[in-house]
């Protein structure tokens, strides 16, 4: 909080008596009160579209709830207790596990690289930068859309070049596995090269002296990446992983559309990529609309979110705790 | 600056391969949607564009499952709605919180930051019941309402209103008897112009991509947003791939164009935001 804004009504210049006291009271209440005023819609949206909702799904998942609401009978934890003895819902849980680490750590390990490559005397600077980020800006359902297809059994561009290296084809849609490495090469598509970008940003940040001080130390470029970039990126790498956790534990669409037909929302007909976010849609809306159940599914994935969130913090904290100059430099930026 | 490593033949090479996967997808998609529909039995699979792109355009607006003119009228009107809406209502706020005094606007700023990190599509049972209860549903404002305002922008713009916007014009404004609001229209709206410009590109490729709430939301098949026209194409009896190829396509295509004529600054958005936030 830098300069401020002088909150007493200005002293009344030239003018002399012209203006009446009224306007100075006037201006006062301005500044003491239209501060609230401006930010007073993102408040209202959001307690009405974004907070309540959140908070009363848990009151929902309480119920016996369905589509009519007429007469929610209240059923204590029951929604929870059924929940953990539901296979797939557990199904589901192992499912958005599974897909959630096979695509985050390459993806930002992948990500941590590019931003290397970036971040040197490169001709044509911002397009190789667009270039990377164009996957991002495309639409999500489009894509999913088309690496369906590319991982398509019979005529997938995929299962063609394994054949041509002389590999058999594999079930991309009927494997759990494969399904779950198909969507994960979706995801890593969409979001390395935006995390590179974030990573670039940061790695620009690191005064040049320090790879220079190393250098006489004899590091080379690998060990100065490893002993100097890396440690002193960790805030950003944190950053990047709790957006990838909230993101990635969420998924939907991306399986969702990598499917197709009557067994869509099921991750396919053995639910083999069924993501917690599809099993609560499936329960919550059409056809069953089965509101407290499926608001039970909401409630246990944002303790799971929580739970990876912290985790992951963790891991990354204790990686490599030691060498972290000027963290608090960068952080003390944000204020 | 200028000490950057030099960059070998090595890694242009990995760089162009990076490029090459990144693009290939997508170039794909046109040359699929350019082919007739045979194109999706052969083996090696085509890589070249045919001239079938205006027989298969035809047909994809007169499909009559998918509603496609109307998704994407409809995906038109919810992202525009609500990029105006968030670049205002962000651009207020953070002027506020960057360059007025008042209680309480630290606390009020840490919980802003917070609801960045809620996952608020977990909410999407009670705001269905909401809109039921309200009768939007199946209609587009039971879209537009939730995306009005986001902590993001709020933040994004009270980062940049805090270096771009001067103290001391707002000062002398005031002491010319100004308002806050006039201050905000004369003064801190020129300042705020290229962070909001940003902010308005990210939320409407955001918003132009938004698919899971109104898939729930938007039962209507007459009346969807262009990312739901493409999923009843997707799932639909007959697979026609070129012609949801062409869909898919034609739903890339806006937000292709807003990314060629304003590349440089998104990405400038996004590596400052990295650095600040």
């Amino acid at each position: 909080m830098a300069l401020q804004l002088d909150a007493r009504p200005p002293a009344t210049p030239a003018s002399g008596r012209s203006r009446p006291a009224r306007t100075g009271r006037l201006s006062r209440i301005d500044a003491k009160y239209s501060p609230y005023l401006y930010i007073a819609p993102f408040f209202v949206v959001f307690a009405i579209f974004g907070a309540w909702p959140l908070a009363y799904t848990f009151w929902v998942s309480l119920h016996d709830w369905d589509l009519l609401g007429s007469n929610p009978t209240f059923i204590g934890t029951d929604n929870y207790t059924r929940l953990l003895a539901d296979g797939d819902f557990w199904h589901s849980v192992v499912n958005t596990l599974g897909i959630f680490v096979i695509s985050t750590a390459p993806q930002l390990l992948l990500a941590l690289w590019l931003a290397n490559l970036l971040n040197r005397q490169l001709r044509f600077r911002t397009g190789w930068r667009m270039t990377v980020l164009i996957p991002n800006v495309t639409s999500t359902a489009a894509v999913a859309i088309v690496f369906g297809v590319l991982f398509g059994r019979e005529f997938g561009m995929v299962n063609w070049l394994l054949d041509l290296i002389g590999l058999d084809g594999i079930e991309w849609k009927s494997d759990r596995f494969a399904s779950w490495v198909a969507i994960s090469a979706m995801v890593d598509w969409r979001w390395t090269g935006y995390n590179a970008l974030i990573f670039l940003a940061a790695m620009q940040a690191i005064p040049r002296d320090m790879y220079e001080a190393a250098a006489i130390d004899g590091a080379n470029r690998a060990r100065q990446f490893w002993s100097v970039t890396v440690p002193l990126l960790k805030p950003t790498i944190i950053f990047c992983v709790i957006i990838s956790t909230i993101g990635g534990l969420q998924l939907f669409t991306e399986p969702r559309l990598f499917h197709s037909g009557t067994n869509a929302i099921r991750g396919g007909p053995l639910r083999e990529s069924q993501t917690l976010t599809m099993y609560m849609f499936e329960n919550a809306f059409a056809p069953y609309y089965n509101f407290g159940y499926g608001s039970a599914v909401a409630w246990l994935l944002f303790a799971l979110i929580a739970i990876v969130a912290a985790i992951n913090v963790l891991i990354i904290r204790r990686l490599g705790a030691g060498a972290r100059p000027r963290v608090g430099q960068r952080k003390g930026a944000a204020r | 600056m200028s000490k950057l490593w030099r960059a070998s033949p090595l890694t242009y090479g990995a760089l162009i391969a990076a490029g090459v996967l990144s693009i290939f997808p997508i170039y794909w998609m046109f040359v699929v949607a350019s082919r007739s529909s045979d194109a999706m039995g052969q083996l090696p699979p085509p890589v070249t564009p045919g001239d079938n792109l205006g027989a298969n355009i035809a047909r994809l607006f007169g499909n009559t499952d998918a509603y496609f003119l109307a998704g994407l009228i409809n995906s038109a009107i919810v992202a525009i709605t609500v990029t105006v809406s968030v670049v205002l209502f962000s651009s207020l706020a953070g002027f506020a919180f960057a360059k007025l005094r008042f209680r309480g606007s630290n606390a009020l700023l840490m919980v802003i930051i917070a609801t960045m990190m809620v996952p608020t599509q977990l909410g999407v049972i009670p705001l269905y019941m909401l809109m039921t209860k309200f009768n939007l549903n199946d209609r587009l404002p039971a879209v537009i309402l939730p995306a009005l305002v986001t902590g993001f922008g709020v933040f994004m713009m009270r980062q940049y209103a805090g270096q771009a916007v001067s103290t001391e014009l707002i000062e002398a404004a005031r002491v010319d008897g100004c308002g806050t609001a006039r201050i905000y229209w004369n003064v801190v709206v020129p300042a705020l112009r290229p962070a909001a410009a940003v902010l308005g590109l990210l939320t409407f490729m955001t918003t132009w991509n938004d698919f899971l709430w109104p898939y729930a939301v938007l039962n209507d098949p007459e009346n969807p947003t262009v990312q739901l026209s493409l999923r009843a194409l997707s799932d639909g009896y007959y697979q026609d791939m070129s012609q949801v190829f062409t869909g898919t396509a034609i739903a890339t295509l806006p937000l292709l164009l807003v990314f060629v004529l304003f590349g440089r600054q998104i990405i400038g958005g996004i590596m400052e935001g990295a650095v600040k936030a």
